[in-house]
Protein backbone atom coordinates (compact mmCIF):
# COMPACT_ATOMS: atom_id res chain seq x y z
CA UNK A 1 0.00 0.00 0.00
CA UNK A 2 1.29 3.42 -0.90
CA UNK A 3 2.41 5.32 2.16
CA UNK A 4 4.41 8.34 3.17
CA UNK A 5 5.80 11.42 1.51
CA UNK A 6 9.27 11.01 0.03
CA UNK A 7 11.45 14.03 -0.68
CA UNK A 8 14.55 14.16 -2.88
CA UNK A 9 17.30 15.70 -0.72
CA UNK A 10 19.30 17.62 -3.28
CA UNK A 11 22.90 18.32 -2.38
CA UNK A 12 25.84 19.76 -4.20
CA UNK A 13 29.47 19.70 -3.14
CA UNK A 14 28.58 18.41 0.29
CA UNK A 15 25.89 20.97 1.02
CA UNK A 16 22.15 20.42 1.18
CA UNK A 17 20.30 22.76 -1.18
CA UNK A 18 17.79 25.06 0.44
CA UNK A 19 14.92 23.71 -1.65
CA UNK A 20 15.33 20.41 0.23
CA UNK A 21 14.26 22.12 3.45
CA UNK A 22 11.35 23.73 1.65
CA UNK A 23 10.27 20.31 0.41
CA UNK A 24 10.58 18.77 3.88
CA UNK A 25 8.43 21.52 5.39
CA UNK A 26 5.80 21.13 2.67
CA UNK A 27 6.04 17.35 2.95
CA UNK A 28 5.53 17.50 6.71
CA UNK A 29 2.47 19.70 6.26
CA UNK A 30 0.71 17.34 3.87
CA UNK A 31 1.95 14.20 5.63
CA UNK A 32 0.42 15.29 8.93
CA UNK A 33 -2.91 15.94 7.22
CA UNK A 34 -2.78 12.48 5.67
CA UNK A 35 -1.49 10.84 8.86
CA UNK A 36 1.69 9.68 7.17
CA UNK A 37 5.42 10.18 7.65
CA UNK A 38 8.05 12.07 5.73
CA UNK A 39 11.23 10.53 4.45
CA UNK A 40 14.07 11.82 2.33
CA UNK A 41 16.39 10.19 -0.14
CA UNK A 42 19.96 11.44 -0.23
CA UNK A 43 22.12 10.39 -3.17
CA UNK A 44 25.81 10.97 -3.90
CA UNK A 45 29.33 10.09 -2.91
CA UNK A 46 30.37 10.67 0.70
CA UNK A 47 27.08 12.33 1.60
CA UNK A 48 26.00 10.22 4.60
CA UNK A 49 27.20 12.86 7.06
CA UNK A 50 24.45 15.14 5.74
CA UNK A 51 21.66 12.69 6.53
CA UNK A 52 21.30 13.34 10.25
CA UNK A 53 20.69 17.06 9.82
CA UNK A 54 17.61 16.41 7.72
CA UNK A 55 15.80 15.17 10.84
CA UNK A 56 15.79 18.68 12.27
CA UNK A 57 13.93 19.83 9.20
CA UNK A 58 11.24 17.19 9.50
CA UNK A 59 12.48 13.95 7.94
CA UNK A 60 11.47 10.88 9.96
CA UNK A 61 13.66 8.63 7.84
CA UNK A 62 16.55 9.31 5.50
CA UNK A 63 17.52 6.77 2.86
CA UNK A 64 21.16 7.20 1.90
CA UNK A 65 22.37 5.87 -1.43
CA UNK A 66 26.11 6.24 -1.75
CA UNK A 67 28.42 5.16 -4.51
CA UNK A 68 31.51 6.47 -6.29
CA UNK A 69 29.51 6.42 -9.52
CA UNK A 70 27.09 8.94 -7.97
CA UNK A 71 29.68 11.67 -7.45
CA UNK A 72 28.66 13.59 -10.58
CA UNK A 73 25.01 13.66 -11.48
CA UNK A 74 24.15 11.48 -14.44
CA UNK A 75 20.57 10.97 -15.46
CA UNK A 76 20.92 7.20 -15.79
CA UNK A 77 22.65 6.46 -12.49
CA UNK A 78 20.47 8.76 -10.40
CA UNK A 79 17.22 7.74 -12.10
CA UNK A 80 18.05 4.06 -11.65
CA UNK A 81 18.82 4.22 -7.93
CA UNK A 82 16.02 6.62 -7.09
CA UNK A 83 13.39 4.72 -9.09
CA UNK A 84 14.48 1.50 -7.35
CA UNK A 85 14.05 3.07 -3.94
CA UNK A 86 10.63 4.47 -4.82
CA UNK A 87 9.51 1.08 -6.14
CA UNK A 88 10.57 -0.63 -2.93
CA UNK A 89 8.99 1.89 -0.58
CA UNK A 90 5.89 2.82 -2.56
CA UNK A 91 5.37 6.31 -1.14
CA UNK A 92 2.10 8.13 -1.73
CA UNK A 93 4.01 11.09 -3.12
CA UNK A 94 7.54 11.85 -4.27
CA UNK A 95 8.57 15.51 -4.31
CA UNK A 96 11.67 17.09 -5.86
CA UNK A 97 12.92 20.64 -6.26
CA UNK A 98 12.39 22.19 -9.68
CA UNK A 99 16.12 22.71 -10.16
CA UNK A 100 18.04 21.61 -13.24
CA UNK A 101 18.80 18.31 -11.51
CA UNK A 102 15.35 17.82 -9.98
CA UNK A 103 13.61 18.47 -13.28
CA UNK A 104 15.86 16.07 -15.18
CA UNK A 105 15.56 13.32 -12.60
CA UNK A 106 11.81 13.69 -12.07
CA UNK A 107 10.91 13.08 -15.72
CA UNK A 108 12.93 9.86 -15.94
CA UNK A 109 11.72 8.51 -12.61
CA UNK A 110 8.09 9.36 -13.42
CA UNK A 111 8.30 7.44 -16.68
CA UNK A 112 10.09 4.48 -15.09
CA UNK A 113 7.24 4.29 -12.58
CA UNK A 114 4.61 5.06 -15.22
CA UNK A 115 3.09 7.82 -13.13
CA UNK A 116 2.05 11.46 -13.53
CA UNK A 117 4.31 14.41 -12.79
CA UNK A 118 3.45 18.05 -12.12
CA UNK A 119 6.43 20.33 -12.56
CA UNK A 120 7.35 23.78 -11.26
CA UNK A 121 4.59 23.84 -8.64
CA UNK A 122 4.24 26.83 -6.33
CA UNK A 123 1.95 25.29 -3.74
CA UNK A 124 0.82 21.95 -2.43
CA UNK A 125 -2.12 21.16 -0.19
CA UNK A 126 -4.52 18.40 0.80
CA UNK A 127 -8.11 18.74 -0.39
CA UNK A 128 -10.66 16.01 0.39
CA UNK A 129 -7.85 13.59 1.16
CA UNK A 130 -6.19 14.25 -2.19
CA UNK A 131 -2.86 16.01 -2.72
CA UNK A 132 -3.44 19.05 -4.91
CA UNK A 133 -0.69 21.10 -6.55
CA UNK A 134 -0.80 24.66 -7.85
CA UNK A 135 1.29 25.60 -10.84
CA UNK A 136 1.52 28.58 -13.17
CA UNK A 137 1.14 27.98 -16.90
CA UNK A 138 1.38 30.25 -19.94
CA UNK A 139 4.24 32.25 -18.51
CA UNK A 140 2.34 32.85 -15.29
CA UNK A 141 -0.71 34.23 -17.06
CA UNK A 142 -2.87 31.41 -15.75
CA UNK A 143 -2.79 29.10 -12.77
CA UNK A 144 -3.99 25.55 -12.43
CA UNK A 145 -4.77 23.32 -9.52
CA UNK A 146 -4.19 19.73 -10.46
CA UNK A 147 -3.98 16.28 -8.93
CA UNK A 148 -2.94 12.78 -9.85
CA UNK A 149 -5.98 10.79 -8.67
CA UNK A 150 -4.91 7.22 -9.37
CA UNK A 151 -1.32 6.71 -10.48
CA UNK A 152 1.20 6.32 -7.64
CA UNK A 153 3.33 7.82 -6.46
CA UNK A 154 1.98 11.30 -7.03
CA UNK A 155 5.04 13.15 -8.36
CA UNK A 156 5.82 16.85 -8.46
CA UNK A 157 8.70 19.27 -8.65
CA UNK A 158 8.39 22.41 -6.55
CA UNK A 159 9.80 25.79 -7.58
CA UNK A 160 12.69 26.73 -5.27
CA UNK A 161 12.39 29.69 -2.91
CA UNK A 162 8.58 29.83 -2.91
CA UNK A 163 7.47 27.63 0.00
CA UNK A 164 8.48 28.50 3.57
CA UNK A 165 10.98 26.57 5.67
CA UNK A 166 9.77 25.67 9.17
CA UNK A 167 12.02 26.48 12.08
CA UNK A 168 14.38 23.47 12.45
CA UNK A 169 13.91 21.44 15.62
CA UNK A 170 17.34 21.24 17.19
CA UNK A 171 18.36 17.75 18.19
CA UNK A 172 15.55 15.95 16.36
CA UNK A 173 17.13 13.09 14.49
CA UNK A 174 16.05 10.94 11.61
CA UNK A 175 16.40 7.22 11.23
CA UNK A 176 19.17 6.77 8.67
CA UNK A 177 18.86 3.78 6.36
CA UNK A 178 21.70 2.88 4.01
CA UNK A 179 20.44 1.50 0.73
CA UNK A 180 22.71 -0.39 -1.67
CA UNK A 181 23.13 1.40 -4.99
CA UNK A 182 22.22 -0.57 -8.05
CA UNK A 183 23.71 1.85 -10.58
CA UNK A 184 22.77 -0.08 -13.73
CA UNK A 185 23.86 0.93 -17.18
CA UNK A 186 25.12 4.54 -17.39
CA UNK A 187 25.09 5.61 -21.01
CA UNK A 188 26.52 9.11 -20.66
CA UNK A 189 30.11 9.92 -19.73
CA UNK A 190 30.86 13.24 -18.05
CA UNK A 191 33.99 14.52 -19.85
CA UNK A 192 34.29 17.85 -18.16
CA UNK A 193 32.49 20.01 -15.63
CA UNK A 194 32.72 23.77 -15.86
CA UNK A 195 31.65 25.48 -12.65
CA UNK A 196 30.71 29.10 -12.56
CA UNK A 197 32.49 30.27 -9.48
CA UNK A 198 30.84 33.19 -7.82
CA UNK A 199 30.85 34.52 -4.31
CA UNK A 200 27.22 35.48 -4.81
CA UNK A 201 24.21 33.30 -4.04
CA UNK A 202 22.67 31.33 -6.87
CA UNK A 203 19.88 33.13 -8.69
CA UNK A 204 17.23 30.51 -7.97
CA UNK A 205 18.07 30.42 -4.26
CA UNK A 206 18.86 34.07 -3.63
CA UNK A 207 16.80 36.07 -1.13
CA UNK A 208 17.53 39.24 -3.05
CA UNK A 209 18.18 39.76 -6.75
CA UNK A 210 19.36 42.95 -8.41
CA UNK A 211 18.62 42.80 -12.12
CA UNK A 212 19.53 45.04 -15.02
CA UNK A 213 18.03 45.59 -18.46
CA UNK A 214 18.84 47.36 -21.67
CA UNK A 215 18.72 50.61 -19.70
CA UNK A 216 22.13 49.64 -18.23
CA UNK A 217 23.48 50.69 -21.63
CA UNK A 218 26.55 48.44 -21.54
CA UNK A 219 28.33 45.64 -19.67
CA UNK A 220 30.65 48.05 -17.88
CA UNK A 221 27.69 49.56 -16.02
CA UNK A 222 26.76 46.26 -14.40
CA UNK A 223 29.32 47.38 -11.82
CA UNK A 224 26.54 49.58 -10.40
CA UNK A 225 24.37 46.49 -9.88
CA UNK A 226 27.24 44.51 -8.42
CA UNK A 227 27.96 47.25 -5.88
CA UNK A 228 24.31 47.22 -4.83
CA UNK A 229 24.31 43.40 -4.78
CA UNK A 230 27.38 43.46 -2.54
CA UNK A 231 25.72 45.55 0.16
CA UNK A 232 22.58 43.40 -0.01
CA UNK A 233 24.27 40.00 -0.32
CA UNK A 234 22.24 39.63 -3.49
CA UNK A 235 22.56 37.77 -6.78
CA UNK A 236 22.76 39.68 -10.08
CA UNK A 237 20.30 38.97 -12.89
CA UNK A 238 19.53 40.47 -16.27
CA UNK A 239 16.88 40.76 -18.94
CA UNK A 240 17.23 38.93 -22.23
CA UNK A 241 18.10 42.18 -23.99
CA UNK A 242 21.41 42.26 -22.08
CA UNK A 243 22.10 38.58 -22.79
CA UNK A 244 21.35 38.97 -26.49
CA UNK A 245 23.62 42.00 -26.63
CA UNK A 246 26.41 39.84 -25.22
CA UNK A 247 26.84 41.96 -22.08
CA UNK A 248 26.18 39.14 -19.62
CA UNK A 249 26.01 35.32 -19.79
CA UNK A 250 22.78 33.43 -20.45
CA UNK A 251 23.10 31.83 -17.03
CA UNK A 252 21.88 35.04 -15.38
CA UNK A 253 18.92 35.69 -17.69
CA UNK A 254 15.63 35.92 -15.85
CA UNK A 255 12.40 35.16 -17.69
CA UNK A 256 10.48 32.76 -19.79
CA UNK A 257 13.57 31.55 -21.62
CA UNK A 258 15.85 32.05 -18.65
CA UNK A 259 15.69 31.37 -14.94
CA UNK A 260 12.50 31.45 -12.90
CA UNK A 261 13.19 33.18 -9.61
CA UNK A 262 11.18 33.96 -6.48
CA UNK A 263 13.36 36.05 -4.19
CA UNK A 264 12.03 38.09 -1.27
CA UNK A 265 13.18 41.21 -3.08
CA UNK A 266 13.68 41.73 -6.82
CA UNK A 267 15.11 45.06 -7.94
CA UNK A 268 14.65 45.69 -11.67
CA UNK A 269 16.75 48.54 -13.07
CA UNK A 270 16.31 49.66 -16.67
CA UNK A 271 13.96 46.77 -17.41
CA UNK A 272 10.72 47.58 -19.26
CA UNK A 273 8.75 44.64 -17.86
CA UNK A 274 7.96 42.60 -20.99
CA UNK A 275 5.64 39.68 -20.31
CA UNK A 276 8.48 37.23 -20.98
CA UNK A 277 10.59 38.88 -18.30
CA UNK A 278 7.70 38.99 -15.81
CA UNK A 279 7.18 35.27 -16.40
CA UNK A 280 10.46 34.62 -14.64
CA UNK A 281 10.12 36.90 -11.64
CA UNK A 282 6.51 37.79 -10.90
CA UNK A 283 6.38 35.34 -8.00
CA UNK A 284 8.97 37.50 -6.18
CA UNK A 285 7.61 38.73 -2.87
CA UNK A 286 8.57 42.41 -3.22
CA UNK A 287 9.37 43.98 -6.58
CA UNK A 288 11.16 47.30 -6.98
CA UNK A 289 11.41 49.05 -10.34
CA UNK A 290 13.82 51.81 -11.30
CA UNK A 291 12.98 53.16 -14.73
CA UNK A 292 13.08 56.58 -16.32
CA UNK A 293 9.86 55.96 -18.22
CA UNK A 294 6.89 56.41 -15.90
CA UNK A 295 4.75 54.43 -18.37
CA UNK A 296 7.03 51.38 -18.30
CA UNK A 297 5.06 48.16 -17.83
CA UNK A 298 7.28 47.04 -14.96
CA UNK A 299 5.63 49.63 -12.70
CA UNK A 300 2.37 47.66 -12.96
CA UNK A 301 4.04 44.77 -11.17
CA UNK A 302 6.20 46.79 -8.82
CA UNK A 303 5.48 47.27 -5.12
CA UNK A 304 7.84 50.24 -5.05
CA UNK A 305 8.89 52.31 -8.01
CA UNK A 306 11.30 55.13 -8.63
CA UNK A 307 10.84 57.06 -11.86
CA UNK A 308 14.29 58.30 -12.69
CA UNK A 309 17.67 57.73 -14.25
CA UNK A 310 19.17 54.55 -12.87
CA UNK A 311 22.67 56.04 -13.15
CA UNK A 312 21.64 58.55 -10.52
CA UNK A 313 19.37 56.30 -8.45
CA UNK A 314 21.49 53.15 -8.05
CA UNK A 315 24.62 54.71 -6.52
CA UNK A 316 22.56 56.62 -3.95
CA UNK A 317 20.49 53.54 -3.17
CA UNK A 318 23.69 51.57 -2.58
CA UNK A 319 25.06 54.27 -0.28
CA UNK A 320 21.81 54.63 1.67
CA UNK A 321 21.46 50.88 2.20
CA UNK A 322 25.08 50.73 3.31
CA UNK A 323 24.29 53.41 5.89
CA UNK A 324 21.18 51.58 7.11
CA UNK A 325 23.12 48.36 7.45
CA UNK A 326 26.05 49.97 9.22
CA UNK B 1 22.37 10.73 -40.23
CA UNK B 2 18.65 10.21 -39.69
CA UNK B 3 17.26 12.71 -37.25
CA UNK B 4 13.84 13.06 -35.65
CA UNK B 5 12.81 16.45 -34.29
CA UNK B 6 9.93 16.57 -31.81
CA UNK B 7 7.95 19.78 -32.02
CA UNK B 8 4.95 21.33 -30.32
CA UNK B 9 2.59 24.06 -31.37
CA UNK B 10 2.18 26.55 -28.51
CA UNK B 11 0.47 29.83 -27.75
CA UNK B 12 2.40 32.91 -28.73
CA UNK B 13 4.09 34.20 -25.60
CA UNK B 14 2.41 37.59 -26.12
CA UNK B 15 -1.01 35.94 -26.11
CA UNK B 16 -3.55 37.42 -23.76
CA UNK B 17 -4.94 34.61 -21.65
CA UNK B 18 -8.60 34.63 -20.64
CA UNK B 19 -10.89 32.02 -19.17
CA UNK B 20 -13.87 30.70 -21.14
CA UNK B 21 -16.22 28.36 -19.33
CA UNK B 22 -13.65 27.66 -16.64
CA UNK B 23 -10.91 26.76 -19.11
CA UNK B 24 -8.23 28.63 -21.01
CA UNK B 25 -9.89 30.37 -23.96
CA UNK B 26 -8.49 29.87 -27.42
CA UNK B 27 -10.21 32.87 -28.98
CA UNK B 28 -7.94 35.20 -30.89
CA UNK B 29 -4.81 33.36 -29.76
CA UNK B 30 -2.03 33.13 -32.31
CA UNK B 31 -0.02 29.95 -32.34
CA UNK B 32 3.70 29.48 -32.88
CA UNK B 33 6.19 26.65 -32.88
CA UNK B 34 7.59 26.32 -29.36
CA UNK B 35 10.81 28.42 -29.49
CA UNK B 36 12.89 25.66 -27.87
CA UNK B 37 11.69 23.26 -30.57
CA UNK B 38 12.88 25.72 -33.21
CA UNK B 39 16.37 25.28 -31.78
CA UNK B 40 15.91 21.52 -32.09
CA UNK B 41 14.80 21.76 -35.73
CA UNK B 42 17.65 24.14 -36.55
CA UNK B 43 20.20 21.80 -34.98
CA UNK B 44 18.77 18.85 -36.89
CA UNK B 45 19.10 20.79 -40.14
CA UNK B 46 22.67 21.81 -39.37
CA UNK B 47 23.65 18.21 -38.68
CA UNK B 48 21.98 17.11 -41.90
CA UNK B 49 23.84 19.79 -43.86
CA UNK B 50 27.12 18.59 -42.37
CA UNK B 51 26.70 14.84 -42.50
CA UNK B 52 23.86 14.25 -44.99
CA UNK B 53 20.73 12.34 -44.06
CA UNK B 54 17.17 13.35 -43.42
CA UNK B 55 15.07 15.13 -40.85
CA UNK B 56 11.61 13.96 -39.81
CA UNK B 57 9.44 16.22 -37.69
CA UNK B 58 6.94 14.59 -35.34
CA UNK B 59 4.22 16.28 -33.35
CA UNK B 60 1.16 15.34 -31.31
CA UNK B 61 -1.68 17.77 -31.61
CA UNK B 62 -4.92 18.69 -33.24
CA UNK B 63 -5.11 19.74 -36.87
CA UNK B 64 -3.99 23.26 -35.82
CA UNK B 65 -0.52 21.88 -35.17
CA UNK B 66 -0.09 21.37 -38.93
CA UNK B 67 1.31 24.89 -39.03
CA UNK B 68 4.23 24.03 -36.75
CA UNK B 69 5.10 21.02 -38.89
CA UNK B 70 4.83 23.10 -42.07
CA UNK B 71 7.16 25.67 -40.57
CA UNK B 72 9.75 22.98 -39.83
CA UNK B 73 9.37 21.65 -43.38
CA UNK B 74 9.79 25.18 -44.73
CA UNK B 75 12.97 25.54 -42.67
CA UNK B 76 14.28 22.43 -44.44
CA UNK B 77 13.00 19.29 -42.74
CA UNK B 78 12.16 16.47 -45.16
CA UNK B 79 8.92 15.03 -43.87
CA UNK B 80 6.41 15.46 -41.10
CA UNK B 81 4.12 13.32 -39.00
CA UNK B 82 1.21 14.71 -37.02
CA UNK B 83 -0.56 12.35 -34.65
CA UNK B 84 -3.95 13.65 -33.64
CA UNK B 85 -4.94 11.94 -30.39
CA UNK B 86 -8.57 12.91 -30.95
CA UNK B 87 -9.06 13.57 -27.23
CA UNK B 88 -8.27 16.40 -24.84
CA UNK B 89 -7.72 14.11 -21.89
CA UNK B 90 -3.98 13.97 -22.40
CA UNK B 91 -0.97 14.84 -20.28
CA UNK B 92 2.80 14.63 -20.67
CA UNK B 93 2.94 10.89 -20.05
CA UNK B 94 0.43 10.22 -22.78
CA UNK B 95 1.97 12.64 -25.27
CA UNK B 96 5.30 10.94 -24.69
CA UNK B 97 3.69 7.54 -25.17
CA UNK B 98 2.23 8.64 -28.51
CA UNK B 99 5.45 10.31 -29.69
CA UNK B 100 7.51 7.27 -28.75
CA UNK B 101 5.15 4.97 -30.66
CA UNK B 102 5.27 7.19 -33.72
CA UNK B 103 9.07 7.47 -33.58
CA UNK B 104 9.59 3.75 -32.98
CA UNK B 105 8.30 3.11 -36.49
CA UNK B 106 11.07 5.29 -37.98
CA UNK B 107 14.79 4.81 -38.51
CA UNK B 108 16.78 7.28 -36.46
CA UNK B 109 20.24 8.02 -35.09
CA UNK B 110 19.26 11.01 -33.03
CA UNK B 111 16.09 12.49 -31.55
CA UNK B 112 16.07 16.22 -30.85
CA UNK B 113 13.49 18.23 -28.96
CA UNK B 114 13.15 21.45 -26.98
CA UNK B 115 13.95 21.06 -23.29
CA UNK B 116 10.61 22.59 -22.39
CA UNK B 117 7.59 24.21 -23.96
CA UNK B 118 6.82 27.79 -23.16
CA UNK B 119 3.11 27.15 -22.56
CA UNK B 120 3.00 24.53 -19.82
CA UNK B 121 6.74 24.55 -19.19
CA UNK B 122 6.65 20.99 -17.97
CA UNK B 123 10.06 19.89 -19.34
CA UNK B 124 9.35 16.19 -19.22
CA UNK B 125 8.06 14.95 -22.58
CA UNK B 126 11.41 14.38 -24.31
CA UNK B 127 12.86 12.68 -21.24
CA UNK B 128 9.88 10.37 -21.05
CA UNK B 129 10.22 9.54 -24.76
CA UNK B 130 13.86 8.56 -24.11
CA UNK B 131 12.80 6.32 -21.24
CA UNK B 132 10.10 4.59 -23.29
CA UNK B 133 12.47 4.00 -26.20
CA UNK B 134 15.20 2.91 -23.78
CA UNK B 135 17.55 5.65 -24.98
CA UNK B 136 19.89 7.93 -23.02
CA UNK B 137 18.90 11.58 -22.71
CA UNK B 138 20.94 14.75 -22.33
CA UNK B 139 18.86 17.80 -21.42
CA UNK B 140 19.47 21.56 -21.82
CA UNK B 141 22.15 21.30 -24.46
CA UNK B 142 23.87 24.47 -25.67
CA UNK B 143 26.46 22.87 -27.95
CA UNK B 144 26.28 19.63 -29.90
CA UNK B 145 28.51 17.54 -32.10
CA UNK B 146 27.16 14.27 -33.39
CA UNK B 147 28.94 11.87 -35.71
CA UNK B 148 30.08 8.27 -36.05
CA UNK B 149 27.72 6.75 -33.53
CA UNK B 150 28.28 9.19 -30.71
CA UNK B 151 27.43 12.71 -29.62
CA UNK B 152 29.32 15.18 -27.48
CA UNK B 153 27.01 17.70 -25.84
CA UNK B 154 27.59 20.68 -23.58
CA UNK B 155 24.66 20.91 -21.20
CA UNK B 156 23.55 23.20 -18.41
CA UNK B 157 23.94 21.61 -15.00
CA UNK B 158 23.39 22.95 -11.51
CA UNK B 159 25.84 25.86 -11.11
CA UNK B 160 27.61 25.54 -14.46
CA UNK B 161 27.85 23.29 -17.47
CA UNK B 162 29.11 19.82 -18.30
CA UNK B 163 30.47 18.20 -21.42
CA UNK B 164 28.86 14.82 -21.91
CA UNK B 165 29.49 12.03 -24.32
CA UNK B 166 26.71 9.68 -25.25
CA UNK B 167 26.38 6.85 -27.75
CA UNK B 168 23.74 7.20 -30.42
CA UNK B 169 20.88 6.85 -30.77
CA UNK B 170 20.05 9.28 -27.99
CA UNK B 171 17.57 12.00 -27.11
CA UNK B 172 19.02 15.51 -26.87
CA UNK B 173 16.99 18.54 -25.73
CA UNK B 174 17.80 22.07 -26.78
CA UNK B 175 18.43 25.00 -24.47
CA UNK B 176 18.57 28.61 -25.61
CA UNK B 177 22.05 29.35 -26.96
CA UNK B 178 22.32 26.14 -29.02
CA UNK B 179 21.88 28.06 -32.28
CA UNK B 180 19.95 30.80 -34.04
CA UNK B 181 16.99 29.23 -35.85
CA UNK B 182 16.72 30.22 -39.51
CA UNK B 183 13.63 31.84 -40.97
CA UNK B 184 11.97 29.81 -43.69
CA UNK B 185 12.79 31.25 -47.12
CA UNK B 186 10.10 31.92 -49.73
CA UNK B 187 11.44 28.95 -51.67
CA UNK B 188 11.38 26.82 -48.54
CA UNK B 189 7.76 27.74 -47.91
CA UNK B 190 6.81 26.77 -51.47
CA UNK B 191 8.73 23.49 -51.26
CA UNK B 192 7.20 22.65 -47.88
CA UNK B 193 3.78 22.38 -49.52
CA UNK B 194 4.99 19.42 -51.59
CA UNK B 195 6.82 17.62 -48.80
CA UNK B 196 5.17 14.56 -47.25
CA UNK B 197 3.11 15.35 -44.16
CA UNK B 198 1.38 12.32 -42.74
CA UNK B 199 -1.64 13.01 -40.56
CA UNK B 200 -2.53 9.99 -38.51
CA UNK B 201 -4.54 9.01 -35.46
CA UNK B 202 -3.99 6.87 -32.39
CA UNK B 203 -5.01 3.68 -34.19
CA UNK B 204 -2.28 4.22 -36.78
CA UNK B 205 0.34 3.96 -34.05
CA UNK B 206 -1.40 0.95 -32.48
CA UNK B 207 -2.73 2.78 -29.44
CA UNK B 208 -6.23 3.25 -28.13
CA UNK B 209 -7.65 6.00 -25.97
CA UNK B 210 -7.52 3.90 -22.80
CA UNK B 211 -3.74 3.54 -23.17
CA UNK B 212 -3.23 7.27 -23.30
CA UNK B 213 -5.67 8.51 -20.66
CA UNK B 214 -4.12 11.36 -18.68
CA UNK B 215 -2.74 10.58 -15.23
CA UNK B 216 -2.81 14.25 -14.29
CA UNK B 217 -6.22 15.85 -13.87
CA UNK B 218 -6.60 19.61 -13.87
CA UNK B 219 -9.14 20.57 -11.21
CA UNK B 220 -9.39 24.32 -11.75
CA UNK B 221 -8.04 27.03 -14.00
CA UNK B 222 -7.73 30.56 -12.70
CA UNK B 223 -6.07 33.84 -13.51
CA UNK B 224 -3.34 35.06 -11.17
CA UNK B 225 -4.50 37.62 -8.64
CA UNK B 226 -3.61 41.12 -9.81
CA UNK B 227 -0.75 42.59 -7.81
CA UNK B 228 -1.91 45.45 -5.63
CA UNK B 229 -1.03 48.83 -7.10
CA UNK B 230 2.50 49.74 -6.18
CA UNK B 231 3.79 52.91 -4.67
CA UNK B 232 5.74 55.37 -6.75
CA UNK B 233 8.29 57.11 -4.57
CA UNK B 234 8.35 60.78 -5.50
CA UNK B 235 11.26 63.18 -5.58
CA UNK B 236 14.54 63.83 -7.32
CA UNK B 237 16.55 60.66 -8.02
CA UNK B 238 18.82 61.00 -4.98
CA UNK B 239 15.95 61.88 -2.69
CA UNK B 240 13.78 59.04 -4.02
CA UNK B 241 16.62 56.55 -3.70
CA UNK B 242 17.07 57.43 -0.04
CA UNK B 243 13.32 57.17 0.57
CA UNK B 244 13.29 53.80 -1.21
CA UNK B 245 16.03 52.42 1.03
CA UNK B 246 14.03 53.54 4.04
CA UNK B 247 10.78 52.05 2.71
CA UNK B 248 12.48 48.71 2.05
CA UNK B 249 13.65 48.59 5.62
CA UNK B 250 10.73 50.09 7.53
CA UNK B 251 7.69 49.33 5.39
CA UNK B 252 8.61 46.15 3.55
CA UNK B 253 11.00 45.04 6.32
CA UNK B 254 13.02 43.24 3.72
CA UNK B 255 16.56 44.57 4.08
C1 LIG C 1 9.89 33.81 -27.09
C2 LIG C 1 10.50 34.94 -26.32
C3 LIG C 1 11.12 34.67 -25.12
C4 LIG C 1 11.68 35.70 -24.36
N1 LIG C 1 12.26 35.40 -23.16
C5 LIG C 1 12.73 36.41 -22.38
C6 LIG C 1 13.31 36.16 -21.09
O1 LIG C 1 13.45 35.01 -20.67
N2 LIG C 1 13.72 37.20 -20.34
C7 LIG C 1 13.62 38.50 -20.77
O2 LIG C 1 14.01 39.41 -20.03
N3 LIG C 1 13.11 38.76 -21.98
C8 LIG C 1 12.67 37.76 -22.80
N4 LIG C 1 12.18 38.05 -24.04
C9 LIG C 1 12.35 39.43 -24.55
C10 LIG C 1 11.32 40.40 -24.05
O3 LIG C 1 10.21 40.37 -24.92
C11 LIG C 1 11.90 41.83 -24.05
O4 LIG C 1 12.36 42.14 -25.33
C12 LIG C 1 13.04 42.04 -23.07
O5 LIG C 1 12.69 41.55 -21.79
C13 LIG C 1 13.38 43.50 -22.99
O6 LIG C 1 14.47 43.70 -22.14
P1 LIG C 1 14.65 45.09 -21.38
O7 LIG C 1 13.48 45.33 -20.53
O8 LIG C 1 15.98 45.04 -20.74
O9 LIG C 1 14.76 46.12 -22.58
P2 LIG C 1 13.76 47.21 -23.09
O10 LIG C 1 12.41 46.67 -23.30
O11 LIG C 1 14.43 47.89 -24.21
O12 LIG C 1 13.63 48.21 -21.87
C14 LIG C 1 14.66 49.01 -21.41
C15 LIG C 1 14.07 49.86 -20.31
O13 LIG C 1 15.11 50.62 -19.73
C16 LIG C 1 14.61 51.92 -19.43
N5 LIG C 1 15.77 52.82 -19.38
C17 LIG C 1 16.61 53.17 -20.37
N6 LIG C 1 17.58 53.99 -19.92
C18 LIG C 1 17.35 54.16 -18.60
C19 LIG C 1 18.01 54.90 -17.58
N7 LIG C 1 19.10 55.62 -17.83
N8 LIG C 1 17.49 54.87 -16.34
C20 LIG C 1 16.37 54.15 -16.06
N9 LIG C 1 15.71 53.43 -16.99
C21 LIG C 1 16.19 53.43 -18.25
C22 LIG C 1 13.65 52.21 -20.55
O14 LIG C 1 12.69 53.18 -20.14
C23 LIG C 1 13.02 50.86 -20.80
O15 LIG C 1 11.85 50.68 -20.02
C24 LIG C 1 11.62 37.04 -24.82
C25 LIG C 1 10.99 37.30 -26.04
C26 LIG C 1 10.44 36.28 -26.78
C27 LIG C 1 9.76 36.62 -28.08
Amino acid sequence: MAKGILVFAEQRDGKIKKVTYELLSAGKKIASQLGEEVSAVLVGKGVSSLAGGLGEYGADKVYVIENDALENYTTDAYANVVADLVKQNEPTAFLLGCSITGRDLAAQVAQKLDTGLLTDCINVMVENGQIVFTRPIYAGKAIINAAIPEARPVMATIRPNVLPVDEPQAGKSAEVINVPANIGNVRTTVKDVIRQVSARPELTEADIIVSGGRGMKGPENFKLLEDLADVLGAAVGASRACVDAGWVPLSIQVGQTGKTVSPNLYIAAGISGAIQHLAGMSSSKVIVAVNKDSEANIFKSADFGVVGDLFEVLPVLTQEIKKLKA
Amino acid sequence: MKIVALVKQTFDSEAKIALEGGKIGRQGISLIMNPYDEYAVEEALKLKEKHGGEVTVVTVGSDEATEAVRQALAMGADQGILVNPGTEDIDESTIATILAKAVSGLEYDLILGGFRAIDDGSAQVAGRVAEILNLPVVNMVTKLEADGGKAVATADIEGGSAVMEVTLPAVITAQKGLNEPRYPSMKGIMQAKKKPLKKIGLGDVSLDASQVAAKVKVLTYSLPPARAAGKIIPGEPAEAAAALAKALREEAKII
